[in-house]
């Protein structure tokens, strides 16, 4: 078990494409840290890095009080669990979990032991002389973890683990790999792009966006304090909505009709990002900001509103018991509830 | 699934008929005439055959020509196989490392894959000819003085040589798309799991290349034993006097040299029997056991 330092790690590949720009992270002992962010913003470039995978251009990283760029995979003391598992086809799933441990000069008892425990752990006593071919998905995603635990690692690295799962049993795992790191212990960096599994699971999210971290936080600053636009449509889903508004005379107007009940913030601009979540906003009100209703979705627990604030695309989100229909809707804008972002730069404000 | 089926016999039949014919004609009226003429004694003039039984292969059983050209062809085909793989995946291996260039690296490899064998004999004849040939000049270095064509074991290298040359770039092509078949992230895998190269190559590595390599055995058993026929007639000169020869080669020169045709078409039956047997133990025995998916 260790933290990790990330100190100005960056990534550019030799025709010139900066996959990761210059970039500090501290992860501290025992966190499991998201690195969350659509495709191609180098969260897995950042983990392949962290695992030894990949060069590190420049920067230094440290595991525990170690500085490791230049060690070898299999000297870093870490665990990764691939996103297709990466089982070796041609082994059992004890020789699968031991293979680490027996090149680590492991003897024979202890392998068994360790693999024996793993099993135990992770239900697969059954299967331990199964061939990863003679398994399902599930059970392939649970053999790659029991790779992981055996050889009790200083850090763990998931790499998507759950995406080629379906959806019920990316649930079930999901809970099961967090539970699992929970009692473990161990210092765990997971990518993923799925923002539910980054909320879901983590101690501390980062998001990415080209090359670039956008902000770190606990899950419940990342999705209350979003430090950008970026963070704020990335994380939550419907994501928040975004309305640009004028300020003009000490007002925020959306349009000639639709002044926002709201101060401006006390800055010298005069557009400025207007932000609210969906389920923020409440149905019903004195009548000065009318929301036209469009579309209602049906989603079970709650329903979706979406139609036009001002003109501007703005969604809402209301519960199973109120009721709801497309034309004008009087709605509340809660004032501690909203967000203000730069109109240009995205920042939060 | 549900499978489709013909409802007659007959259009399945007709629509094999072609393949069929070819097979029949090609292969096994003449495989049948060989079988016949190994019972028959004929005379060398084409005049007439006497029925002999199992004479030809009587005699066979106890000729030490035919048990020395047997036991070289086995060595020979052992020392072909074995460096042809061998090579062939020292190669691949370094080829599939290697990141700059490598297409074109690979297509030079390939390269020698279009040379015809009596072509490559042809080359094979300039390296180790007897005043200017590099190769010959080498070995002389080292103190061999290199005779080929005169000296049993001159020409045995020569004709080992050749062959392995030839047929290395068959086994590259199929090692390195069989490596490069192995799954980015297995490797990755046992990067973190082994910090040794060669153990990874040992434990992931070549068992992942195993089915390949099975099948490439079987393929360069077949090469070694039939196909560096075109080698070995050109580096021989076709006299091959007292040089060595394989066991086809020899059934050549029995039936058409020595008008033997009766006791080169009991040899022929032997081979026949023995690509059999090969057969037979690739589909049974190999591929059985190697496929993990």
């Amino acid at each position: 078990m260790a933290q990790v330092t990330l100190k100005q790690v960056r990534k550019t590949y030799p025709n010139g494409h900066q996959a990761v720009h210059p970039c500090s992270i501290e992860i501290p002992d025992g966190e499991l840290v998201v690195l969350v962010g659509p495709s191609g913003c180098g969260k897995s470039t950042l983990l392949r890095m962290i695992a030894g995978l990949e060069d590190i251009t420049d920067g230094e990283l440290m595991i525990g009080a170690n500085v490791v760029n230049d060690k070898d995979p299999a000297d870093r003391n870490i665990a990764m669990v691939f996103q297709n598992y990466a089982l070796y086809p041609h082994m059992s799933v004890a020789k699968n979990m031991g293979y680490g441990l027996k090149n680590r000069g492991a003897s024979k008892t202890e392998i068994d032991a360790k693999v024996q425990e793993a099993a135990r752990i992770l239900n697969l006593g059954e299967y331990l002389e199964r061939r990863p071919s003679q398994l399902s998905g599930g059970q392939r995603q649970r053999v790659a973890m029991g790779r992981a635990i055996v050889r009790d690692p200083e850090l763990f690295l998931f790499d998507e683990p759950l995406s080629n799962l379906d959806a019920k049993l990316r649930n079930q795992m999901r809970i099961e790999i967090r539970a699992l790191q929970q009692r473990l212990g161990v210092t765990s960096v997971y990518v993923t792009h799925d923002q539910v599994e980054a909320m879901t699971m983590a101690d501390r999210i980062i998001v990415l966006n080209a090359g670039r971290v956008e902000q770190v936080g606990t899950p419940t600053e990342i999705y209350e304090q979003p430090a950008s636009t970026f963070v704020a449509g990335f994380m939550g889903a419907p994501p928040m909505n975004l309305m640009t508004a004028q300020i003009a005379a000490g007002r925020l107007q959306l349009n000639e009709e639709t002044v926002l009940p709201l101060d401006p913030p006390a800055i010298a601009l005069e557009t400025v990002l207007v932000g609210y979540r969906p389920e923020d906003v409440r149905l019903g009100g004195d009548g000065s900001v009318v929301l036209q209703v469009e579309i209602v979705e049906e989603l079970g627990a709650h329903r979706l509103l979406h139609g036009t604030l001002g003109g501007q695309p703005f969604s809402l989100s209301v519960g199973k018991d109120e009721q709801a229909a497309t034309g004008p809707q009087p709605i509340t804008l809660p004032r501690d509830r909203v967000h203000f972002f730069h109109p240009e730069r995205g920042s939060r404000i | 699934m549900k499978r489709a089926g013909f409802t007659t016999v007959w259009l399945p039949v007709a629509l094999l008929l072609p393949q069929l014919m070819i097979i029949a004609i090609f292969f096994y009226w003449p495989a049948a005439w060989a079988v016949q003429s190994s019972f028959y004694l004929q005379d060398p003039f084409g005049f007439g055959s006497t029925f002999v039984g199992v004479e030809n292969y009587t005699d066979l059983m106890t000729n030490i020509e035919y048990a020395k050209v047997a036991r070289f062809t086995l060595i020979y085909t052992a020392l072909v196989t074995f460096f042809s793989l061998a090579l062939a995946l020292l190669l691949a291996v370094k080829a599939d490392a290697v990141i700059k260039g490598a297409k074109s690296y690979r297509t030079l490899l390939m390269w020698v894959y279009a040379i015809a064998p009596p072509v490559a004999g042809f080359l094979g004849l300039m390296f180790f000819d007897q005043r200017n040939g590099p190769l010959t000049e080498m070995f002389q270095f080292f103190g061999w003085d290199f005779r080929l064509g005169a000296d049993y074991n001159s020409t045995a290298t020569a004709m080992v040589i050749v062959a392995v040359w030839k047929q290395i770039p068959v086994n590259f092509i199929f090692f390195l798309s069989g490596l490069q078949s192995i799954p980015k992230s297995v490797r990755e895998a046992a990067l973190i799991d082994n910090r040794s190269a060669s153990g990874r190559f040992w434990d992931v590595t070549f068992p992942l290349l195993a089915p390949t390599a099975f099948f490439l055995l079987i393929i360069n058993i077949t090469y070694a034993l039939f196909d560096t026929f075109g080698i070995i007639d050109t580096l021989v000169r076709s006299e091959p006097g007292n040089n060595p020869v394989t066991l086809v080669y020899k059934v050549f020169v029995d039936g058409f040299r020595g008008n033997d045709l009766g006791g080169s078409s009991a040899q022929s039956v032997i081979l026949m029997i023995l690509v059999l047997a090969l057969t037979v133990f690739q589909f049974r025995l190999i591929e059985r056991r190697i496929h993990y998916t």
